[in-house]
């Protein structure tokens, strides 16, 4: 095995990885709703995704993302998992 | 006629099998000749009279519409021999290699194992019946997967020497571009007759087939080898009448003429039982002349000809490249009211109007609804007729007639007959909103509606102010017009693409519409703290805008009554305006950095009076950000935006052509003094690059670390020599008045700059080539004039002399080459920059913001959930920040600093 693929680091805690969590049926609907969009419409994150191992979650699932702009501001995206 | 309307629900792609050919053919078309004795088209021949209607009044035999209603119909050639159709020689090539030349089968393993004692591939994992069963699975959902499974499928089966099923010996399949196959056997090459290929392809089964990527329902391999070929109705190669009255045929009707010459040639010397190699060179030329029908630019066969050595142009040509059907007429159109010519300047103009000739404006037309209101106007000007403006072209009537207005005799009557409810379409008139647009159009401000504005003379006019956003000079730069037609269309460039609308630009968030060389010099002339206005003389350059009210109070009032031209700008700002910042001349010993400047070079601007600090490029300049400009639209809106341009900026102008404003030679000379200063530099400096060559060639340079010593020669000597051309500019600098014409363009940076000024009063300097001295030409030296592998500055292409001494001839000739390389450049950066951007914007032309600020794809597929991540449209943001913080408290409490 290659050395790199040991160096394991958690992505949750790490500075450079936005805030991820996974969103319960209720909010996801919720949000869905709110967009006016089908849950495959959103962009695809794939469940091999390290993050997404992370936070155990499952193809059908949808993560919020929250992250700091540029200018300061709070972003809010959404990802939708998917097999692979 | 009884149409029913129907709905397009598919399309079906396939090969025309030879049935399907006879079946939609009105008839076998045999005869070479095309007309009879008396002129007229020969049935049976390519013009045969069912193939469509040519002459006007005629009615189709087939179908019985008339010309332009019937849309032509189909014939065919039955082909005595067939030949390979030159498109699908790459399908046939695959098909033949991954089949059994005997049975015809696919050559992968049946799942039961084969029975021959040859067949050395029974460890092959990919079996026939496990390839149809992944086939039938995938082809639907994944058309990308199958295609992959069909090029393995394609592959393994090839490698096979035997075939699985029947046995029988393969040999290698070869081709001779473009259309000629061999097969390698024991006795040789073996070339394979399209009558063999069609029988082999014949024999493979459908579900074979299918796994070789057919469709056997619709594309059947056989059918790659056409048998019958048709005849393509007339109204898709029509004939033209040239003025001798001569009949000139199109392209495909000369070819399909030869196809058909050919075919009977073939025919005839079969039938009398000629030698098989007269009829193997006919049908060889047959194979030609169909292949050539399709694609006359097949690589390794010459073009079929023209009579006049013209190329023709076949199937394949009509579809092909930027003037072929697809790029030419499908995504690119000529378009009706529209208009071209030259562009050239005019300060007179708002920024939001087109100076448009009378000549166009009496050709391009609006279409107006009479109304009540406008019935009056729009009389005279039906009264006035096509040829006088402001006159009328066409009139349309309520029931939809259209009438000539060229045509009408007594137009006086017509205008009389007008009421409400009639279409004038009447001429461009001032006011009317268009569309005016300058190529290359790389962003969208490269189109913006204008004001008309009707004036005498050929070209279009625009004001100075909007070259930047369009890239346009005046150097014979040519402008396309358009003029939209309906209400809907006019409101929505009024609205969105006018020109005020579009000063600050969604590239950079700041004004890309502003003051350019002129402009700044007259700004900066007048709003320094010398320049003194009598009142006439501050009527005078007010004369020229719209400022309506009091003058106030002169600066000096003693012994003569004064106003300052800072007085003069104040007029035009907005009393609540403040604004602190420096000047683009704040640079060198006349920087500033605080409201106590002796040097007017840092602007105070309180409670809309400008106090302090002159107007340059970082005031008003275009394409400058966060500038004085850029806050007053921001601020103001852009309708005081373009008050500003049409009016303060056209005082500027005023006062420079008042006070004047010229560049001289003196400007760029230095005094003798400073020339000697210049020459006992190069002596030094030269000394310097002396000392590095003799250190050279002792060996005892010192090599700079990472490079060769010659790299480190090359690089000390540059070095030497910048920092002479530099010296040399300061001295000139020094030298130089710093308020002369020259100067005051450079400082206020209007045009030039202190380089530029360096290379025309002091010393060109290093002229390179690829960022190196320039070292090619002959051997080992660049001039026979040189020594060979002389490493001197002037043997390399240093430049002692200034654009005002003049160059010696060698200089020039150094001067060309560096020169040539930025001409290079340029076109080569255009011509990738714009492929690139040509590619970007096909892949993100259809992504949309949605009302709710989403941005999403034509599929709905979100790209952001929201536009940017923070939904700021960057043409109203302050330089692409959603707010500016230290902007706010200036402008809250700027005046009490
Ligand atoms: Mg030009
Ligand atoms: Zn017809
Ligand atoms: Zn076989």
């Amino acid at each position: 095995m290659p050395s790199s693929r040991r160096k394991q680091f958690d992505p949750i805690t790490h500075e450079l990885v936005p805030k991820h969590e996974v969103l319960p049926l209720e909010e996801a609907v919720k949000v869905l709703r709110e967009l006016g969009i089908h849950p495959q419409k959103l962009p695809w994150i794939k469940a091999s995704d390290p993050i997404v191992q992370q936070l155990k979650a499952k193809p059908g699932d949808i993560i919020k993302i929250e992250r700091i702009s540029p200018f300061g501001t709070k972003v809010v995206t959404y990802r939708f998992v998917v097999v692979g | 006629m009884s149409e029913t309307e129907k709905i397009i629900k598919g399309i079906q792609f396939g090969l025309l099998s030879p049935d399907e050919i006879r079946k939609m053919s009105v008839g076998a078309i045999k005869s070479p000749d095309v007309y009879d004795e008396d002129g007229t088209p020969i049935e049976g021949s390519v013009l045969d009279p069912r193939l469509g209607v040519i002459e006007p009044g005629q009615k189709c035999p087939v179908c019985g519409n008339p010309m332009g209603v019937c849309p032509g119909h189909f014939g065919h050639i039955e082909l005595v021999r067939p030949v390979i159709h030159v498109g699908f020689v790459k399908e046939i090539y695959d098909t033949l290699k991954a089949t059994c030349r005997n049975c015809g089968r696919l050559k992968l393993r049946p799942e039961k194992g084969s029975t021959c004692e040859e067949f050395k591939s029974e460890e092959e994992e990919l079996t026939l019946e496990k390839a149809y069963r992944i086939l039938k699975a995938i082809k639907k959902r994944y058309p990308l997967a199958a295609k992959r499974l069909i090029d393995h499928v394609k592959k393994t089966a090839a490698k096979q020497e035997v075939c699985p099923h029947c046995c029988a010996k393969q040999y290698k399949i070869k081709i001779e571009k473009p259309y000629t196959f061999y097969e390698e056997r024991k006795e040789g090459l073996v070339k394979l007759l399209p009558t063999e290929i069609r029988e082999r392809l014949e024999k493979i089964p459908n579900e074979d087939a299918e796994l070789l990527g057919f469709d056997p329902q619709y594309s059947r391999p056989e059918w790659a080898v056409l048998t019958v070929l048709p005849v393509p109705p007339i109204t898709i190669r029509p004939s033209i009448t040239i003025e001798s009255g001569m009949r000139a045929e199109d392209d495909l009707t000369h070819k399909l003429v030869d196809i058909i010459r050919i075919n009977n040639r073939l025919e005839e010397s079969i039938r009398s039982g000629a030698p098989q190699l007269i009829v193997e060179d006919l049908w060889d030329l047959l194979q030609y002349h169909v292949a050539t029908y399709f694609d006359n630019e097949i690589p390794g066969i010459p073009p079929a000809k023209h009579r006049s050595g013209r190329p023709l142009r076949t199937l394949a040509q009509r579809l092909k490249g930027k003037e072929g059907r697809f790029r030419g007429n499908l995504s690119g159109k000529r378009v009706d009211f529209s208009a071209r010519t030259v562009v050239s300047p005019d300060p007179n103009l708002s920024i939001n109007e087109v100076g448009v000739p009378i000549y166009v404006a009496k050709i391009l037309t609006v279409p107006e609804r009479v109304t009540k209101f406008n019935i009056e106007r729009l009389r005279q000007a039906v009264i006035n007729g096509p040829d006088k403006w402001p006159g009328a072209n066409y009139v349309i009537r309520p029931d939809g007639r259209r009438i000539d207005l060229r045509y009408v005799k007594d137009r006086k009557e017509l205008a009389a007959s007008l009421t409400p409810g009639y279409i004038v379409e009447r001429h461009l008139v001032d006011g009317d909103i268009v569309l005016f647009n300058r190529q290359p159009s790389l962003h969208r401000i490269s189109m913006m509606a204008h004001k008309v504005k009707v004036l005498p003379g050929k070209t279009f006019r625009l004001n100075l102010l909007v070259c930047p956003p369009y890239n346009a000079d005046f150097d014979g730069d040519e402008m396309n017009l358009h003029v939209p037609q309906s209400e809907e269309a006019i409101a929505e460039a009024r609205e969105l693409m006018l020109v005020e609308k579009n000063i600050l630009t969604p590239r950079y968030g700041g004004p890309i519409i502003g003051a350019g060389q002129d402009f700044i010099s007259g700004a900066y002339l007048l709003t320094v703290k010398t320049t003194l206005l009598t009142k006439e003389e501050a009527y005078t350059i007010l004369g020229v805008s719209d400022y309506i009210g009091d003058l106030g109070e002169p600066a000096i009032l003693a012994p003569n009554e004064y106003y300052t031209g800072k007085q003069i700008v104040s007029l035009f700002l907005p009393k609540d305006f403040n604004f602190h910042g420096t000047a683009k001349i704040s640079s060198g010993p006349r920087a500033c950095k605080t409201e106590d400047c002796p040097h007017d070079s840092y602007i105070v601007i309180k409670k809309g009076i400008l106090l302090e600090g002159v107007f340059d490029k970082n005031a008003i300049g275009n394409q400058q950000p966060e500038s004085i400009l850029h806050w007053l639209i921001r601020e103001y809106g852009d309708e005081y935006g373009r008050y500003l341009m049409d009016n303060l900026f056209k005082v500027f102008i005023r006062y420079a052509e008042m006070r004047g404003f010229t560049m001289t030679l003196d400007d760029i000379t230095i005094s003798e003094d400073a020339k000697s200063k210049t020459k006992e530099l190069i002596k030094q400096h030269e000394e310097v690059v002396n000392d590095y060559m003799v250190k050279y060639n002792e060996g005892k340079l010192e090599p700079i670390p990472g490079r060769t010593l010659e790299e480190s020669l090359e690089n000390y000597i540059l070095d030497t020599l910048d920092k002479l051309r530099n010296s040399a500019g300061e001295i000139a600098a020094q030298d130089l008045d710093p308020f002369n014409n020259v100067y005051v363009m450079a400082r206020t940076g209007a045009r030039g700059s202190v380089l530029n000024i360096t290379q025309m009063a002091a010393m060109l300097g290093q002229q390179t080539v690829r960022g190196e001295r320039i070292s090619r030409g002959y051997l080992n030296r660049v001039l026979p004039h040189f020594k060979v592998n002389d490493k001197s500055p002037e043997a390399r292409g240093f430049v002692y002399s200034s654009f005002r001494s003049g160059l010696n001839p060698i200089e020039m000739f150094f001067h060309a080459a560096g020169g040539r390389e930025g001409l290079v450049d340029t076109a080569v950066k255009t011509s990738q920059s714009g492929y690139m951007q040509r590619r970007l914007i096909n892949a993100l032309s259809d992504i949309r913001v949605e009302y709710n600020g989403m941005v999403r794809t034509t599929y709905g597929d979100v790209i952001q959930v929201i536009y940017g991540d923070d939904g700021v449209d960057p043409m109203r943001s302050a330089h692409g920040k959603t707010f500016d913080v230290n902007r706010i408290i200036e402008r809250v409490v700027g005046w009490k600093r």
